[in-house]
């Protein structure tokens, strides 16, 4: 009896939730953890990494109710990479509501910029391409940049510009190798295992270490990235960001 | 002694330029720790002058690393390696960059073929050409695409030819100079192939020849009707060039409708022909024709092996050929002047050339309603598993099968992207073997490793196998040769003499060909094998 009354009565509140979309902020907190404990890896932060789908902004394949949402992170999407979550109806619920508050948030400057500008600032002052690759221009050392406006938003590439360690994304982060001759060799992880460590380093050559011939290796903590808070004006990061803006990658011809 | 061996090694690799220029493609001799195109230089001997490896100490090859693909189709691809990363494919378009001393993956580059790709013969990819720091891949929905050496970033991709009319890339493409060259495969859906070249930095076609002449062209008498708008002649195997001649060597494919030769009479040029091309035009320069109005399948597609040998008592420069419809020859590259033909498998089509070189029928041998048994087979006495030439030893080896088909002529219609084919010739040996399981005998079929003398066409040795083989061969500079079966068997045999000295068992198909290089002073033999790619090397001393 009690568990039907419980059961009946978180039906009620589920179905509440459905339908005013009203979540506290603690719900939307709990969801947040889920979503980055469980979720990014195929997601992105932004929730946009999957092609076609941006779960911050309402654009599913094949959801759009909450309740559809709920199912599928709960069920998965067979003969997808979308696997089933073991979450209760009510985690499931949070990390919608987690999502359904990325579209409320933007924390940009609110400048409007102008692209040549920005692409002008790119290549000269802000000499980005120092480590920033745009199609076949610019070093590989950092992330390549060909498609980026594809993949990020503008308040997210304003804060990756003006803070770039509040937040660098796992398969950006630097690594450091130290031999055991002495020498040491920074880059970008391409692969590690047990036994061995591959990098980019940052002559843009591939190299592969054996860990037996190395004295110590490990992630840098800070971004190589140096902030343009003080180098960039407001105006010309808004610039910069528009121009990141209009990279949408190559297409076939 | 190792030491210094790999520390001199080192200091060599550090003194190499970053980038594949086109020069150290045509020296590609001189870096033997490299395998820098498909056939392993532009002569396409597939030949290593590696010499870590040798008969009194194959017996301690083990495997150091082994790449599974995440894909169940053939494993057609050779690697190539460049500077101790190699770059390969995983059917059936992605391309890996893996880390050639450890087997890690450095990057991966998907890229999803279109739902109206159709390639005749699985989702199979041979490989993938590189120049500068660029990588390029063919794909099976008939896009080229070029990457980034470094990340696997694109740089351009563009659609050759419709893949719903049947059009495909499965080859590894060749670079000549800055051009990319590549042609389409579709045979089987009555496409009309041609062999393009590409701008290696914009993706820009800058010619394209057509293996089918269009009217007005020289050769396009050779096609009744409007047989030439569908006439096939695909291309799907990497050619060959020679630097001092500028002149890029292509094999093309069977006419089409494939056994039904009826609405195409005439010789059907350039089908089962290699052409010499002029890579700066695509001019045409000189062609030879294997097979006439052929009916059985018999596509040249064969890798063009160059070499400059002893030919009768003097110097020639002459291109070497074992094709698929069971002849070897040798042809001048100078001017395409036939040298020498014979069989290197049982033959009963044709029995002996003309003074052209143009082969004579045997009346009677051709698809008829009732069923006519035609030797070799459909798959042909070889097929696209490259050949190998040992300047050392003077000798040419072929993956050879011995067995023999029935063609049944039917009625074909031509429909766009539909087979345009005829009736399948049944085989006393599977086409492909279905099962794990082989209990044909002999009679029925088997295939072998040849090794024919090329001045007189003559076999040297054969080593036999049980079952036939799709692989390609390798050999090296201590006249060892590297080859394997469907049976999943991997050997070393005696270039000289045949005789067995090594062998792996790697549990699948092999249906690639094998490649040697070095990483660190230490060299290494890759062969795919199912759906994965094995690596071995000598048993570190300890």
């Amino acid at each position: 009896m009690w568990t039907l009354t419980r059961a009946c009565s978180l039906i009620l509140i589920a179905g509440a939730m459905y339908a005013q979309h009203s979540y506290t902020p603690a719900d939307v907190e709990d969801g947040g953890r889920l979503f980055r404990g469980n979720c990014v890896g195929c997601h992105g932060t932004e929730g946009n990494l999957v092609p076609g789908i941006d779960l911050g902004h309402g654009k599913f394949k094949r959801a759009s109710t909450d309740e559809d949402l709920v199912n599928i992170i709960r069920s998965g999407i067979p003969g997808t990479p979308m696997p089933p979550g073991n979450y209760t109806e009510f985690q499931a619920s949070t990390i919608v509501a987690y999502l359904r508050s990325l579209a409320n948030t933007g924390r940009g400057s609110g400048l409007s910029g102008d692209s040549a500008r920005g692409r002008a600032l790119f290549a000269g002052k802000g000499a980005c391409e120092t480590c920033h690759r745009v199609g076949s221009e610019g070093s590989r050392v950092g992330p390549d940049l060909t498609d980026i406006g594809t993949l990020r938003k503008p308040p997210a590439l304003e804060a990756s510009i003006v803070n770039p360690d509040a937040e660098i994304l796992a398969q950006n982060r630097y690594y450091r190798v130290v031999t055991k001759d002495g020498a040491t060799v920074t880059g970008r992880l391409l692969n590690r295992d047990t036994f061995s460590v591959q990098l980019l380093d940052t002559k843009e050559q591939i190299r592969s270490f054996l860990l037996a011939n190395v004295r110590e290796h490990g992630f840098v903590e800070k971004s190589p990235m140096p902030s343009y808070k003080d180098k960039l004006t407001a105006q010309e990061v808004a610039d910069v960001v528009s121009y990141l803006g209009t990279l949408k990658g190559i297409d076939s011809k | 002694m190792k030491i210094v061996c790999a520390l001199l090694s080192l200091v060599f690799a550090a003194s190499l330029p970053a980038q594949v220029s086109f020069d150290r493609i045509l020296a590609a001799g001189k870096e033997p720790q490299n395998w820098l195109t498909y056939s392993g230089s532009l002569m396409s001997q597939r030949y290593s002058t590696l010499d870590q490896i040798k008969p009194s100490n194959v017996k301690d090859l083990e495997l150091q690393w082994v790449f599974q693909s995440r894909s169940l189709e053939k494993f057609e691809a050779t690697a190539l390696v460049v500077d101790g990363v190699m770059y390969t494919t995983q059917a059936p378009n992605d391309v890996v960059a893996i880390d050639a001393l450890t087997g890690r993956v450095l990057w991966i580059y998907s890229w999803t073929p279109s739902r109206d790709a159709r390639p005749c013969c699985g989702r199979v990819n041979r490989g993938v050409a590189i120049l500068g720091n660029t990588i390029f891949m063919g794909t099976i929905d008939a896009h080229l695409i070029a990457l980034d050496a470094k990340t696997g970033k694109v740089i351009w991709n563009v659609k050759v030819a419709e893949a719903k009319s049947g059009y495909a890339i499965t080859h590894a493409p060749l670079v000549v100079k800055d051009k990319v060259i590549v042609g389409t495969a579709g045979g089987e859906y009555g496409i009309r192939g041609f062999i393009s070249a590409f701008d290696a930095a914009s993706g820009k076609e800058d010619w394209r020849f057509h293996t089918i002449p269009g009217p007005g062209e020289p050769g396009h008498e050779t096609w009744a009707g409007d047989s030439w708008k569908t006439g096939g002649g695909s291309v799907w195997m990497t050619g060959s060039y020679d630097p001092a001649l500028n002149l890029t060597y292509w094999g093309v494919g069977n006419p089409g409708p494939d056994w039904n030769g009826d609405k195409r009479a005439g010789d059907n040029l350039y089908s089962d022909s290699v052409v010499a091309l002029d890579p700066d035009t695509g001019k045409l320069k000189w062609y030879y024709q294997f097979s006439p109005h052929d009916e059985f399948d018999f596509d040249a597609v064969q890798v063009p092996v160059l070499a400059d040998i002893n030919w009768k008592g003097s110097p020639r420069k002459v291109m070497m050929w074992a094709n698929r419809n069971g002849l070897f020859y040798v042809i001048d590259r100078t001017t395409g002047q036939f040298l020498l033909g014979k069989p290197f498998v049982e033959v009963n089509w044709m029995n002996g050339f003309d003074e052209k070189g143009r082969p004579m029928r045997v009346p009677g041998k051709v698809p008829t309603p009732e069923g006519t048994l035609i030797k070799p087979g459909n798959q042909g006495g070889t097929n696209w598993y490259s050949p190998s030439f040992s300047p050392r030893t003077g000798l040419f080896y072929i993956p050879s099968w011995e067995y023999s088909s029935i063609y049944v002529k039917q009625p074909v219609e031509y429909a766009e992207g539909r087979l345009f084919a005829g009736a399948m010739p049944q085989s006393p040996v599977p086409m492909v073997r279905s099962g794990q399981i082989n209990q044909k005998t002999d009679q029925e079929g088997y295939g072998a490793v040849r090794a024919v003398d090329p001045n007189t066409g003559d076999r040297k040795w054969e080593f036999k196998m049980a079952d036939v083989t799709d692989s390609g061969i390798l050999t090296t500079a201590t006249d060892l040769l590297f080859v394997g079966g469907r049976e999943g068997y991997f050997f070393a045999l005696d270039a000289k003499n045949g005789n067995l000295l090594w062998k792996a068992n790697t549990g699948g198909q092999i249906s690639s060909g094998p490649m040697s290089y070095a990483v660190n002073g230490k060299q290494y033999i890759a062969v795919a094998s199912g759906s994965s790619l094995f690596v071995y090397a000598l048993r570190d001393a300890h």
